[in-house]
């Protein structure tokens, strides 16, 4: 099973590409309007909630976070896909990565912007958000510097504004041949002004090659330092379950888990809805269904340790918090994150599944669920059974208006990236192009090589 | 002397490549070897072996706007932090370091990452208009050279790059 065909025509792979931002299967059209129902509702609770207050969200002391901060953690995790694919396995010279980078970084763009709302969103009080940024008022006072709150809120504009650079920068190339082979028209009059002229020089590529390397080196330990903060929200606390050492690479470790399986998913609907069986190929598929198997594998360590260490401190509030997310209100979410984060995924230590699709799409759905139950389960219990009694009572159980902005954020996801995908080339010609070059020179050598040897 | 331009489309590197070595080794007077361009759909790393080493610029961006996204995060929060009339420390350090590494660490990439997006631009020249001589081919899968020199070179080049089965010759008249 190769990852790709050496024997594909450049002109091709250009034709096919650009075939997808004019005539996708029925299904994307589904998706897109299901993704604008879904956003639909959020958007209603979101109104909801902004006039009539947070009480609304039935979020009160102690139980302050709930769904919102949850599901923020779930997009940072999600935005992780993209990192992984184009900057860390570029580092590690994985050509393998080039025909489903750009949709992985298209990805990692969009849940940060998801995940942005969130934070926004939690505070109720909308339109006090600025109080949060640093600058000079009249009152002398600054946001505290040493909160991991602020850090994070640096770290996630850092991760957004690069994530952004990257993918354009990378999109450039791809750019040119959409505005060299569009009709006149408004699709034609945006990629001239984003391609920004280019040519292909060799002068262009050069310092092209340099830059996309660069932000690739500046960007993996980002996102390690952007989670890693994310976990610092938590570790630095002293709350009974959350003041645990190994939180940063657990963070990491989910949310790469939980990028990974979201790149199954969506490499399954855009192969299917955009007809890219050539270059989304089962091959490739295989590879990363591997990697997520070793990721969850290693979660699932993290896992164990973070009990074990809890149990073994002797901490008895902590104890108490991993005795009640085993047996108290949240046992079910808690019994199904593990489910789904450690048992499921043994089901792609199967050759037969890893390339099986249905198999595969249900797979990362569930993994994806469990991923999100994990942190959930990392919020509620804590909440409802810190250190003082009065609190041992607040199993809050969230409003449907918390519900509805969950289910409304996967609407806002879905929505940016199919119009992403349908107005910009979600496979990377220039990249897929290189990567045939190379394997058909390489197959000319090995087979030169052959005949000498007979 | 006028100047022209000549933009010759190749099937594949390999003749391109061949024709750029010939064109180097042929010293034709009235032609700089500096004025040619190689237009690719892909990039193509063999390209410093055949053009010569030309060097990227943009890693120089980088560091500068690394360094001073880090000082500037460094000095901005700790300058924040040393208003110390308005906020009483009660004891504790006024400018914390392992804290304010962490903002200063994202002010490193954020610098960084800016600084070297604006240094492409630069260093590549964009944005730029098109080039008159420019043939949507190259983004698809031909090579293309393109060469200004004087009018008086223009022949011989031409015969070189035919030479290597050039598919396609554009000419227009330079500054």
């Amino acid at each position: 099973m190769k990852d790709i065909r050496e024997d594909i025509a450049w002109a091709k792979i250009n034709q096919d590409v650009l075939k997808s931002l004019e005539n996708p299967r029925k299904l994307y059209w589904v998706i897109l309007f299901c993704a604008l129902a879904a956003f639909g509702v959020g958007i209603g609770c979101e109104v909801y909630q902004y006039q009539t207050g947070l009480g609304v969200a039935n979020l009160n002391n102690p139980y302050a976070w709930g769904l919102y901060i949850s599901t923020f953690i779930f997009w940072i995790g999600m935005s992780h896909s993209g990192t992984l694919l184009s900057a860390i396995l570029h580092l590690m010279h994985a050509d393998w990565r080039k025909p489903i980078y750009r949709f992985a970084e298209a990805m990692t763009t969009f849940s940060l912007m998801t995940a942005g709302l969130f934070v926004m969103v939690h505070i109720g009080r909308l339109w006090q958000f600025y109080y949060s940024l640093p600058y000079p008022s009249e009152r002398g006072i600054w946001p505290n510097f040493q909160s991991p709150l602020l850090w994070d809120a640096m770290a996630i504009f850092t991760y957004l504004s690069s994530s952004i650079l990257f993918l354009y920068v990378g999109m450039i190339p791809d750019l040119a041949i959409c505005r060299d082979n569009m009709h006149e028209g408004w699709r034609k009059k945006l990629y001239t002004l984003l391609s920004l002229g280019w040519e292909g020089t060799d002068r262009q590529w050069r310092n092209f090659r340099v830059t996309y390397l660069t932000i690739a080196c500046f960007l993996s330990p980002l996102a390690v330092s952007v989670h890693s903060i994310v976990a610092s929200d938590f570790a630095m606390s002293q709350q009974p379950g959350w003041h645990v050492t190994s939180f940063p690479p657990y963070f990491v470790a989910g949310a790469l888990y939980s990028g990974c399986s979201g790149i199954i998913t969506l490499f399954i609907i855009l192969r299917y809805v955009f007809k890219f069986e050539e270059y989304m190929t089962k091959s490739i598929l295989k590879k990363i269904v591997r990697l997520t198997f070793a990721i969850s594998m290693i979660w699932t360590y993290l896992n164990a340790v973070e009990f074990a260490s809890v149990w073994y401190s002797n901490d008895q509030a902590s104890k108490d918090i991993l005795i009640q997310k085993a047996t108290g209100t949240y046992a079910p979410f808690w019994w199904g994150m593990i489910f789904c984060g450690s048992i499921v995924p043994l089901t792609l230590a199967f050759k037969r599944a890893q390339t099986n699709i249905p198999v595969l799409f249900a797979v990362s759905l569930l993994l994806n669920l469990g991923m999100w139950l994990e942190r959930w389960m990392i919020i509620a219990p804590t909440f409802s059974h810190g250190y003082y009694p009065w609190t041992w009572d607040h199993d809050q159980w969230p409003s449907l208006i918390q519900w509805g902005m969950v289910f409304g954020s996967f609407g806002w996801f879905t929505m940016l990236f199919m119009v992403f995908c349908k107005v910009f080339p979600s496979v990377s010609m220039y990249e897929v192009k290189e990567m045939v070059y190379h394997r058909s020179l390489h197959l000319k050598k090995s087979e030169t090589a052959e005949q000498g040897a007979h | 002397m006028s100047q022209r331009h000549l933009l010759a489309l190749f099937n594949n590197f390999e003749d391109a490549e061949a024709a750029i070595y010939e064109l180097r080794a042929a010293d034709i007077k009235g032609f700089d070897f500096d004025d040619l361009t190689l237009k690719s759909p892909i990039e193509h790393h063999e390209v410093e072996d055949v053009l010569g080493q030309r060097s990227a610029k943009v890693q120089w961006f980088t560091l500068v706007g690394a360094l001073l996204g880090g000082l500037l995060g460094f000095f901005l929060i700790s300058g924040a932090q040393a208003n110390f009339y308005a906020q009483i420390k009660g004891g504790k350090p006024i400018v914390p370091f392992p804290p304010n590494f962490v903002l200063t660490f994202e002010m490193f990439v954020l610098g960084g990452v800016f600084i070297s997006v604006l240094g492409f631009l630069v260093c590549a020249g964009l944005p730029a208009k098109r080039s008159p001589l420019y043939s949507a081919k190259v983004s698809e899968d031909q090579i293309g050279i393109l060469v200004k020199a004087d009018e008086s070179a223009i022949a011989k080049i031409k015969g070189v790059l035919l030479n290597h089965e050039a598919l396609e010759i554009q000419e227009e008249a330079g500054k």
